[in-house]
């Protein structure tokens, strides 16, 4: 009997490894294929039954946070306490049409399945198991909210963010949507949201800030102008452009005009303060030449999609097959023809001026937190592009001030007492009859020698032609958030504690007078440039221990570029 | 006593992995720990204690191993029961986890009824024709208009009072322990071939007869209860038993070749039976209607991986029959590959313990009866995860100690005891015979030497 027994055993044996091959072919060599599959729907409602982190603003507004609810196939749903102001940033998060935004892009952060969090919950497990993370922005919910009252019900967008930092903050479009109806567990309410925004017109769900490109139109004549100043075919004095009201580009009998028909020429400061296309087309053409005007563009970010922090970037396009379509170039040159921008690349182009030449990486999230407010990462400012050298970008910039500032200048609307801004108007004609523009303003705004808000807005489809109506229309929009920002970093300055007073043996000071380009760049890669602030309304923004306050250059000195650590950042 | 301390030792460690999952799962579900973990660990505890207690006086040279590891099963399967109970998605069903308590509670209590009125497993032998009765009873049972019930389809539950069971589960016990019986008996005869063709010899038809009436039943089974596992249980404890008592291997091939027969035949009668053919070899036609159960059961093994999401953190359990049939593939999701095959080594230390048991034991009988407890045990746990994992076509058999259901839970405590029972017999009588051997002087007598054929039970209650 004995030798049956084992012979039984045997049997069963293989009986179970018949088992234990099965479960390995299931859960481990074809784990993949079953986890993939079109009707396994195990991930996503597992993620949706588990807890999720808060997003907030920098002012503190709950921009999207999970409540429980009972009752409905989930055990929590997503809410957007402050509506269609953040849609575009925030995203939605919906069983039926997944995530987008920040909901998409810190998907693993906000539920706590990155590497350190997960090692991060495992120290704490039998204290807290809430190891999801939560988003502090940069954006504001006061600013936004200024930028959403200032564009009104007009389609279009506004872009703000902090040129020394890459920090946006303020960034909405009009129109924008809701989440928290996209993401309810009511699914026919879902979805009759979702059909209705998709028939919507001028496509609420789509971000237009930085999902859509536009014609840039004389906006893009700072990047113009700056190919010209960092290849050094250009310079504040060189060349003179001829005074013409139309000029024809070789090749061609179609001339490029100037608005209105008006007669414009001059240096740099003249052709950009009046915004003249014969010269800028001129300088395109003859003085840049096609390959220095694709290199240089593309230095600037275009026909490279910009690394944010948010799902799906557009990329601004500038053309590279004009190798003998000299007439293209000269469109080109002045931001007509193929030229296409998102909003945020025209704000990046002015914030880059502003901040010595160096392009950040755009960001909407400032830090990752843990539930008990703990810091778990931080977007540190990191360099995207350098379109510009110090010099170059001093005297772009000098040259952007002077569009607010001189006696003819475009964008003086933008002009703010006791500030120095900087900026640039655009108006992009569709060529519809009766005449139609996307209207742009771009620029920068702070205390002399300290931009602290680099700005872009677009309104689309006005009415009229003329380079004035980007400058009536957006202007305004733009200096209402440029006021609003600089007002908060003011006021915050006055909250923070009184600079020191510089003390020669202050340690880790640098000597006070001294010109130090590389203190910037060493600083954790957000170079900014300090000037004086002997005359700023409010020299708040350096915490550095640094002695910047008595440096003595003028504010369109080029090259002064002190540590600083960024100001914007709450106490 | 060595054997009870290291069962009590085993206990305690049982006791604290089936504590330390409690907790893991309210975490996983609820991030708290659970409020009722101080009373939990000590009715955990009570319980493994009572029953050591109760084999240290009853059964005190019995196998260590068979208690804890079924303990184990036990107390996990109530862990997940009550973890799945906290998911479910319609709130109003009867919570399982509290009854299940009560069923555990019920199960010990019976293991060491068991264990007390039966004193010398061989008794049982005496009863053989009683316990045929009883088994061919309970097996009917629920074919008697009134009590008997149909529920998923299958006709296997009875209803007297507020009481609902499964007498199959007790049935099987019954009928293993009078197979054991009339085969020991007849094992001579049965093995003799008298007639047939060629190699394929084939006792005496007349002795063949209550073979002949077990594939009977269990084709009544599969036909009128509709219980395709069950009926494959029951072939397989006859045919195993069968072969092991004869050695005759035949008796394998005929009887596979009879279950086979039948189970084509079924096939051919009845659409349930080509059902669950169709879906187990392709469950991808109908993944939301027909195919559903297990297309979700693969999902959620294959989701699990190797390690599993963590007891509790699977979110809703989507599998339908999730605290019984399927409970298998909660496990494989929750606690990985690494998990699932723990439980399926658990099943093979039962196996083999029981096996080990019956190689062991000095007489035939209470070989034949630990072959048969071990089959029972081995192959419906084979039935059920085989079906779970598309190894098998998927019958509803609970998966023994772990699936919710009491009858099944003390059934299998009373299975249990059984083996305990043979086990302490056997080691008592050859400490016996040692001690003798020693105060005698001569040379220790070999443990094997004492049992064989001579050994056989005397007479029993013939009619």
């Amino acid at each position: 009997m004995s030798r049956s027994i084992r012979r039984l055993g045997i049997a069963l044996v293989l009986c179970y490894l018949a088992l234990f091959v099965q479960l390995n072919l299931t859960q481990v060599l074809r784990a993949d294929e079953y986890n993939d599959h079109p009707e396994n729907t195990r991930r996503i409602q597992r993620l949706f039954n588990r807890p999720r982190g808060d997003i907030v603003t920098a002012d503190g507004a709950l921009l999207a946070t999970t409540v429980e609810v009972e009752g409905r196939e989930f055990d929590r749903e997503r809410r957007y306490p402050e509506g269609d102001l953040f849609g575009h940033t925030t995203g939605y998060f919906s069983f039926l049409y997944g995530a987008t935004g920040l909901e998409r892009s810190y998907d693993a952060e906000l539920a706590g399945d990155t590497f350190e969090q997960q090692v991060r919950g495992l120290t704490d497990l039998f204290v807290d198991r809430d190891n999801v993370g939560s988003l502090r922005l940069s954006l504001r919910k006061d600013l936004q909210q200024v930028a959403r009252d200032a564009l009104g019900e007009r389609e279009g967008s506004v872009v703000a963010l902090d040129p020394r930092t890459g920090e946006l903050l303020a960034f909405w479009s009009y129109p924008s949507y809701d989440p928290t109806l996209l993401s309810s567990l009511d699914f026919d309410l879902a979805r009759g949201s979702w059909d209705a925004l998709n028939a919507a017109p001028g496509k609420p769900l789509l971000a237009h800030q930085y999902q859509e490109v536009y014609f840039p139109g004389s906006t893009f004549k700072v990047v113009t102008g700056g190919n010209g100043l960092a290849q050094g075919t250009v310079t504040a004095d060189e060349p003179v452009y001829p005074t013409l009201r139309a000029w024809t580009p070789p090749l061609t009998t179609q001339p490029i005009q100037n608005f209105g028909g008006s007669a414009c020429g001059g240096d740099l400061f003249q052709i950009l303060e009046v915004s003249c296309n014969t010269a800028f087309a001129q300088m395109g053409v003859e003085t840049i030449g096609p390959d220095g005007m694709i290199a240089g563009s593309e230095a600037w970010g275009f026909n490279d999609a910009p690394p944010i922090d948010l799902p799906e970037p557009a990329t601004s396009r500038f053309p590279t097959d004009f190798t003998q379509d000299l007439p293209k170039l000269a469109q080109a040159s002045i931001g007509q023809n193929d030229v296409a921008a998102t909003p945020l690349q025209i704000a990046m182009d002015s914030a880059a001026v502003a901040n010595g030449g160096v392009m950040l990486r755009p960001t909407a999230v400032r830090e990752v937190v843990d539930s008990d407010g703990d810091v778990i990462r931080t977007n540190d400012p990191e360099e995207w592009k350098r379109p510009l050298d110090p010099e170059a970008a001093a005297t772009m910039k000098a040259a952007m001030i002077n569009v607010v500032e001189g006696p003819r200048g475009t964008a003086s609307v933008l002009r703010i007492p006791g500030y120095e801004v900087g900026g640039k108007t655009g108006t992009a004609q569709l060529g519809t009859e009766p005449p139609m523009s996307h209207t742009w303003i771009t620029g920068f705004a702070g205390p002399p020698g300290d931009p602290q808000v680099a700005v872009a807005v677009v309104v689309l489809n006005q009415s009229g032609a003329r380079e004035s109506t980007g400058g009536r229309v957006a202007g305004p929009i733009a200096r209402q958030v440029m006021e609003a920002a600089l007002a908060i970093n003011a006021a915050e300055g006055v909250e923070r504690p009184p600079l020191e007073e510089p003390t020669t043996d202050a340690p880790g000071a640098s000597p006070s007078t001294t010109v130090g380009p590389s203190g910037g760049a060493g600083g954790g890669g957000a170079p900014s440039t300090t000037a004086p602030s002997t005359t700023a309304p409010a020299p708040s923004s350096t915490t550095s221990s640094s002695t910047s306050t008595t440096s003595s250059s003028t504010t369109t000195s080029s090259s002064t570029s002190t540590s600083t650590t960024s100001s914007t950042a709450p106490p | 006593m060595r054997r009870r301390n290291t069962e009590l030792g085993l206990l305690v460690l049982v006791c604290a992995i089936t504590a330390a999952a409690y907790v893991l799962a309210s975490l996983g579900t609820d991030a708290e720990i659970p409020v009722d973990i101080g009373p939990f660990l000590l009715i955990v505890l009570g319980l493994l204690l009572a029953a050591n207690l109760v084999t240290r006086r009853v059964a005190p040279q019995a196998d260590p191993i068979l208690l804890p590891t079924a303990g184990l099963l036990n107390g996990l399967g109530y862990v997940m029961i009550a973890r799945i109970d906290s998911a479910r998605i319609d709130v109003d069903d009867a919570l399982l986890g509290p009854k299940q308590a009560a069923w555990t509670a019920l199960g010990v209590g019976a293991f060491c009824g068991t264990l007390w009125l039966v004193r010398r497993a061989r008794d049982l032998a005496t009863y053989r024709w009683t316990f045929a009765l009883v088994g061919m009873g309970l097996l009917l049972l629920p074919l008697v208009p009134g009590i008997g019930q149909e529920i998923n389809g299958s006709r296997i539950w009875v209803q007297i009072g507020p009481v609902n069971f499964q007498p199959g589960e007790f049935a099987k016990i019954a009928l293993a322990v009078f197979f054991a019986a009339y085969l020991v008996e007849k094992r001579e005869l049965l093995s003799l071939g008298s007639w047939g063709v060629g190699p394929l010899r084939i006792p005496d038809p007349k002795h063949l007869g209550p073979v002949l009436l077990a594939w009977g039943a269990s084709i009544v089974v599969m036909v009128l209860q509709k219980d395709l596992g069950s009926s494959l249980l029951f072939f397989a404890l006859f045919v195993v038993m069968l072969w092991v008592a004869t050695q005759r291997a035949s008796y394998l091939a005929v009887g596979t070749v009879l279950f086979a027969s039948g189970a084509y035949v079924a096939w051919n009668l009845f659409s349930h039976v080509q059902d669950r053919v169709d879906i187990w070899l392709d469950p991808w036609r109908d993944p939301k209607g027909t195919g559903y159960q297990i297309v979700e059961s693969t999902f959620a093994m294959a989701d699990g991986g190797i390690t599993g999401t963590g007891l509790g953190l699977s979110g809703r359990i989507g599998i339908p029959a999730a605290e019984t049939d399927f409970i298998f593939a909660v496990f494989a999701e929750e606690l990985g590959l690494l998990g699932a095959s723990a439980i399926l080594a658990a099943f093979l230390l039962i196996v083999g313990s029981g096996l080990r048991i019956a190689q062991r034991a000095d007489n035939a009988f209470d070989a034949l009866l630990a072959v048969g407890l071990s089959t029972l045990i081995g192959v419906q746990a084979f039935i059920i995860i085989g079906g779970v994992t598309r190894v098998l076509p998927l019958t509803g058999v609970t998966l023994p100690f772990v699936s919710y259901g009491g009858s099944s839970l003390v059934a299998n405590y009373v299975l249990i005891a059984l083996l305990l029972r043979i086990s302490d017999g056997t080691n008592q009588r050859a400490t016996a015979a040692a001690v003798r051997a020693a105060a005698a002087g001569a040379p220790t007598v070999g443990v094997d030497a004492v049992g064989g054929p001579g050994a056989a039970p005397p007479g029993g209650d013939r009619p």
